[in-house]
């Protein structure tokens, strides 16, 4: 087989499923238990370290949140 | 040590731009080479000038490095500017003739200027835009300092000098006739470099976060920088006729070239005009209005279903020809998916102001910001639609296309971008607030009535310029010569002149506006006088 055919054929069949199951993998994974818990703390991001970076010795916010709580 | 290296190299490279010059085959490559050696010479004499300074060490991983991003506002709202004014010109120009001069033919007629009008808008405004914007926002989210040092200096003054080597050379003639990749090979090449630096400061800066997650923002710039770098080198691969002259050939041919252009060219929409624009909303607006995004797990599904499907978009912008009608076909139906993801984003964006609406009556950047979300979903609901077959055989080559992509340059990436430079001047300059709120109002209401003049004038024009080419008489025969048309679209072009002038109009008083904050906003009172060591 040419290599033409043999790549659109390729792209139709299986790339075609990987990408669209990868795509589907990445909705599922938005979507798992307790998740929103992460991204209400993760879209707060740009509202930490506005002035400065965060210093050497900083707890990253995630693990200062766990022990607060 | 390390500076005895830069002179040599930087006095290699003046040295043979000057050999260039001197054997150069054509006028755009003559000029190239010498502002080539101006500018590795001047860099050379400001080398010199500090070689056996003391180097003073001082750690500055405690703060950000905002001079860069200070200087990319600025050259942001000079370039702007710049191609708005130009806009305006050619937009006079296709009304009245007479101003394409005789004196000036060649150099300043409609053909010359117009490659510079848009690659000043997209690649000087907007491309200066996206790098300050991103150095400014992967730093803060990062909590970190950019990565490598002045390669963040050599990023923005390596890609000032591609704007300059691309304009030159379109008003003498120097292009490769790729719509929007019009920069002749050896601007390709260096673009290369610099665009490869501006990764590496990006990477490297995302690799040595101080956060955990990297932020969505961060996600939608990292895709605009990569796809950009792929798209730029597989458009500009060209073997050039002599390392002397400006002209090449390029390496695809017939309808491969063509489709490959419009792989990048519609790309360059979807991930320079799009994607790093996304990431200019993901930060700007939720800072804007003091809370986080509406929903970060839409955000990520919008992400990554934009970048699936965009991609495939290229071919709608060759119904009718020679390529293959499947190929043509999965365009049009990968654009009219896109309508998901882009209405995800827009409803993203918006739903943020929600439970904050009342800002919208007070603050006119937040007014910025959500207008061109607006226009952001109109021209991503238009532009679905006029890909399908039926409705381009009536839009393809009228001013409707030209009216589309301006609701969206000057809807979508310029009020973003002015709302993301009122944001950033104060904050970047440590004022307190702006120079004047009523100002950032004119400019809002001269830009928003100027679009919708341009946008409007081009709809008309556009329709009616499609109808008249297809309308046949009783025989068969058409009925309309091409200069009919033209002679009819002649009130519309004055209506998009004058939404031009108002445009400009308003992003000269944001410059006057950002120039009297600098200069006499009362600073920000620091907060902490002393800081204890720690």
């Amino acid at each position: 087989m040419e290599t033409y055919s043999l790549l659109r054929e390729f792209a139709d069949s299986w790339m075609l499923l990987a990408l669209f199951l990868f795509f589907i993998g990445v909705v599922l994974f938005v979507m798992r238990p307790g998740s929103s818990k992460t991204y209400r703390d993760v879209a707060d991001i740009p509202f930490r370290h506005e002035d400065k970076p965060a210093a050497a010795g900083d707890i990253p916010a995630r693990a200062r949140d766990a022990k607060e709580a | 040590m390390l500076n005895y290296i830069k002179l040599i190299v930087l006095g290699l490279i003046t040295l043979f731009a000057l050999i260039a010059a001197n054997f150069a085959r054509d006028l755009a490559y003559l000029v190239n080479a010498l502002i080539v050696a101006a500018a590795a010479g001047g860099v050379f004499l400001w080398v010199l000038r500090g070689i056996d300074e003391p180097v003073v060490k001082r750690d500055l991983s405690g703060e950000y490095m905002d001079g860069v991003v200070r200087a990319g506002v600025i050259a942001t709202a000079g370039w702007g500017v710049v191609g708005f004014l130009v806009g305006v010109i050619i937009a006079f120009q296709l009304a009245f003739p007479v101003l394409n001069f005789e004196w000036a033919q060649g150099y300043l007629n409609f053909g010359r200027l117009r490659p510079l009008h848009t690659s000043a808008v997209i690649f000087a405004f907007g491309g200066n835009a996206l790098i300050a914007t991103s150095f400014y926002v992967v730093q803060r989210t990062s909590a970190a300092r950019l990565w490598g040092g002045n390669l963040a200096w050599f990023v923005f003054w390596g890609y000032q000098l591609v704007i300059v080597l691309a304009a030159t050379g379109y008003l003498l003639g120097a292009t490769q006739s790729k719509e929007y990749a019009e920069p002749e090979w050896y601007v390709d090449w260096w673009l290369t470099i610099v665009w490869l630096a501006y990764l590496a400061v990006f990477m490297g800066t995302l690799v040595k976060r101080k956060e955990p997650h990297i932020y969505v923002a961060n996600w939608f710039y990292l895709s605009f920088i990569i796809t950009v770098a792929m798209l730029h080198v597989v458009n500009n691969l060209s073997i050039p006729v002599s390392l002397l002259g400006s002209k090449s050939v390029q390496v695809f041919s017939g309808v491969q070239d063509a489709m490959v252009q419009w792989w990048y060219g519609h790309n360059a929409v979807g991930f320079f005009l799009t994607a790093g624009f996304l990431g200019m909303m993901y930060y700007f607006v939720p800072k804007q209005a003091e809370r986080p995004v509406f929903s970060y797990k839409l955000s990520i599904i919008h992400f990554w279903a934009l970048i699936f499907i965009y991609i495939w978009a290229g071919p709608h912008h060759l119904h009718y020809t020679a390529l293959p009608d499947w190929a043509s076909t999965l365009g049009m139906v990968f654009s009219i998916v896109l309508w998901m993801p882009s209405w995800g984003g827009m409803i993203n964006g918006l739903m943020t102001l929600s439970g904050a609406w009342d800002k919208l009556r007070t603050d006119p950047i937040i007014r910025m910001m959500v207008i061109s979300v607006g226009f952001y979903g109109m021209s991503t609901f238009e532009g679905p639609m006029m890909s399908i077959r039926a409705v381009n055989s009536l839009s393809h080559y009228t001013d409707w296309t030209i009216g589309h992509v301006h609701s969206g340059a000057l809807g979508w990436n310029g009020m973003i971008t002015f709302g993301a430079l009122y944001f950033l001047v104060p904050k970047l300059w440590n004022r307190e607030r702006l120079y004047s709120l009523s100002l950032v109002s004119w400019h809002f209401w001269l830009a928003t009535i100027g679009i919708i003049l341009y946008a409007a004038a081009m709809w008309v024009t556009g329709i009616m310029e499609g109808l008249m080419w297809r309308e046949v008489d009783a025989n068969g025969f058409l009925v309309n010569s091409f200069a009919d048309t033209v002679a009819a679209k002649f009130p519309m072009y004055v209506v998009r002149g004058l939404g031009g002038v108002m445009f400009l109009t308003g992003a000269i008083i944001m410059c006057y506006n950002l120039w009297m904050t600098v200069k006499s906003a009362p600073a920000v009172k620091s907060a902490h006088a002393a800081v204890p060591a720690e």
